[in-house]
């Protein structure tokens, strides 16, 4: 198994040099040959993926696909074992200010002493610097970013006091405060309600109608035509990418599923949304 | 409050005050890391440190002593770390098997090697020496304005301001990357905050708490410091600046308190002598951490209202 693993991280390197010279600045996010190991078994193993400007993009595959993985190593959270990430055609230190990144809900303690409003203006970090501290302006522009998501009225609320949906509207003005270029979210709608899945992808829109570029991990196979331009589907290695009209088909399903979504399952995602 | 009490309470109660400052600010962070253990691990490990220290060295001076004390917490520090790490387990199961593996050879040590014609006992390590820390050079207020009556005090005031300086030094400068990378680490990486080096910065400055501390007041305040005033405070408040500044009132009050029960409390009650400060400090901070269990504005634990 480590060989094997060996001798493709060494192919991997050589595809992902020759590739190189392509970089655009304009390219939001280039990944080559991206392998990303927690121990012995390769989380994702050797994917390469382009995500286009002006777009928002689904990440799709099963359990344990490695799609968090994928964008926790596109935003240098985890270490790469091999390949590349370039950011606007740049290594990510150098274009940390351009990405925003809204964390799984359940990846925090909600009990932490803050208020809605210090959790937003987490996200003016960098543009605070070194041994500043938070006053009526970034205040401000936090409380412009709640209003955007509906939760102003929430601002002075614990935030262990509020629901699953309103901690991840929280979550997304904080990523709405890092004001980005290119935001990715780790499965934004996971268990919130209607209302809340309304309000995120009305802000997601706009962003893309901005022209940033919007990248989330998502599990519901049935809105990914609704929701999104793009879709990348993964598991561990990559199947494909490309726009959802001719990429989310029945086959790019079944090679991503493995023969776990049944014919009928399909079938059913196919059905006009109401 | 005359002469006596210059001489011979206030430097203690100083010394008590600075000690338990030390280690409730650091403490607020590693309570809401889940890792306040680690003062407790801090405090056993030194215990090898020392003895290596003497038998190296030979004497009981304060700088050999705290020298092998911070080297033993710093070799306890990268144990708990590198066990976690490669094993990967839990980081209190790692605080677990290291300290106890270096307690027990501290004390394996202690035994075996000829300690016996030196003050290195269990007690010692536990209660400190609080009360034999008193000013002998002072005669009354005035003294504090007087600078050989200052260069007189036990250089325990000055060792621990200084640490407490360098603690809050560190908290103030780290403040915002400190309070992110403890709220949510992946978002900290994100941002380019160097989480795991500052994880690590905070540990050292607990670590250079605990063994200042350990010193002058025994382990049972530093225990007790880590945990109570900072876990008190976050049920005071939902902010986590006002939660430091409630640890550190906190801090204050059971160090002054405690030392003023044990001295004269056996007093009130009729009976002579007195007991120890230290304990009666750790005591005291146990209340205040009791009373604002049962009456603080913040007890009641929000998980229930969390569902949508």
């Amino acid at each position: 198994m480590r060989n094997a693993l060996q001798g493709s991280i060494e192919v991997v390197a050589r595809n992902g040099e020759a590739a190189h010279a392509a970089i655009s600045p304009n390219l939001p996010l280039l990944i080559e040959g991206l392998t990303v190991s927690y121990g012995e078994k390769p989380a994702i193993f050797s994917i390469d993926a382009r995500f286009a400007a002006g777009r928002t993009i689904a990440i799709v595959g099963p359990n344990g696909a490695g799609k968090s993985t994928l964008i926790k190593a596109a935003l240098g959270i985890v270490p790469r074992l091999s390949g590349t990430v370039r950011v606007f055609g740049q290594p990510i230190e150098q274009v940390r200010g351009r990405m925003a990144y809204v964390p799984q809900r359940a990846s925090v303690d909600w009990d932490f002493p803050a208020r809605v409003v210090d959790v937003v203006m987490m996200g003016l970090y960098r543009t605070l610097g070194f041994l500043r501290f938070a006053g009526p302006k970034e205040r401000q522009r936090a409380l412009a970013c709640l209003d955007r998501v509906g939760m102003a009225d929430f601002a002075k609320r614990q935030i262990g006091q509020l629901s699953g949906g309103q901690q991840q509207r929280v979550f997304l003005a904080r990523a709405l405060a890092q004001d980005a270029d290119l935001y990715l979210l780790d499965e934004p709608l996971a268990g919130v309600d209607a209302a809340t899945e309304r309000t995120i992808m009305d802000v997601l829109k706009s962003l893309k109608n901005e022209g940033r570029t919007v990248i989330c991990v998502h599990h519901d196979l049935s809105t990914v035509a609704q929701y999104f331009d793009d879709v990348l589907l993964i598991n561990v290695r990559k199947i494909a990418e490309g726009p959802v009209a001719s990429t989310f088909t029945d086959g790019n399903l079944q090679k991503t599923y493995g023969g776990r979504l049944a014919g009928a399952h399909i079938e059913q995602l196919r059905l006009p949304v109401e | 409050m005359g002469p006596d009490f210059v001489q011979l309470s206030l430097t203690p109660m100083l010394i008590g005050t600075l000690a338990a400052l030390a280690c409730a600010l650091p403490g607020n962070f590693l309570l809401l890391r889940r890792q306040a253990l680690i003062g407790d691990a801090i405090s056993h490990v030194v215990l090898p440190g020392i003895v290596v220290a003497f038998l190296i060295t030979g004497t009981v001076a304060a700088w050999p002593m705290m020298l092998g004390a911070s080297l033993a917490a710093i070799v306890a520090v990268l144990l708990i770390e590198a066990i976690k790490r490669l094993g990967r387990i839990d980081a209190g199961a790692a605080m677990g098997v290291v300290f106890t593996a270096m307690f027990a050879g501290g004390v394996l040590l202690l035994e075996q090697s000829d300690t016996s014609s030196v003050h290195l006992d269990v007690e010692h390590a536990l209660y400190g020496n609080l009360e034999s820390l008193i000013w002998l050079g002072a005669e009354g207020w005035s003294s504090l304005l007087d600078w050989t009556a200052l260069s007189q005090m036990p250089p325990q005031v000055a060792r621990l301001a200084a640490v407490l300086v360098v603690v809050a030094g560190f908290i103030f400068v780290f403040w915002n990357a400190l309070k992110i990378s403890t709220f949510d680490e992946g978002f900290a990486l994100s941002l380019g905050i160097r989480a795991r080096l500052l994880g690590f910065g905070l540990v050292v400055v607990t670590a250079i708490a605990a063994v200042a501390a350990f010193d002058a007041v025994g382990s049972i305040i530093v225990i007790a410091m880590f945990i109570c005033p900072p876990a008190a405070a976050r049920l005071m408040t939902d902010d986590l600046g006002r939660q430091v500044a409630w640890s550190a009132a906190f801090a204050i009050v059971s160090a002054v308190l405690g030392y003023i029960f044990a001295g004269y409390g056996p007093l009130w009650f009729g009976a002579a002598g007195s007991v120890s400060a230290a304990g009666m400090i750790a005591t005291v901070s146990g209340l205040i951490l009791a009373a604002t269990c049962l009456f603080g504005p913040k007890r009641k634990r929000i998980g229930a209202a969390r569902e949508v």
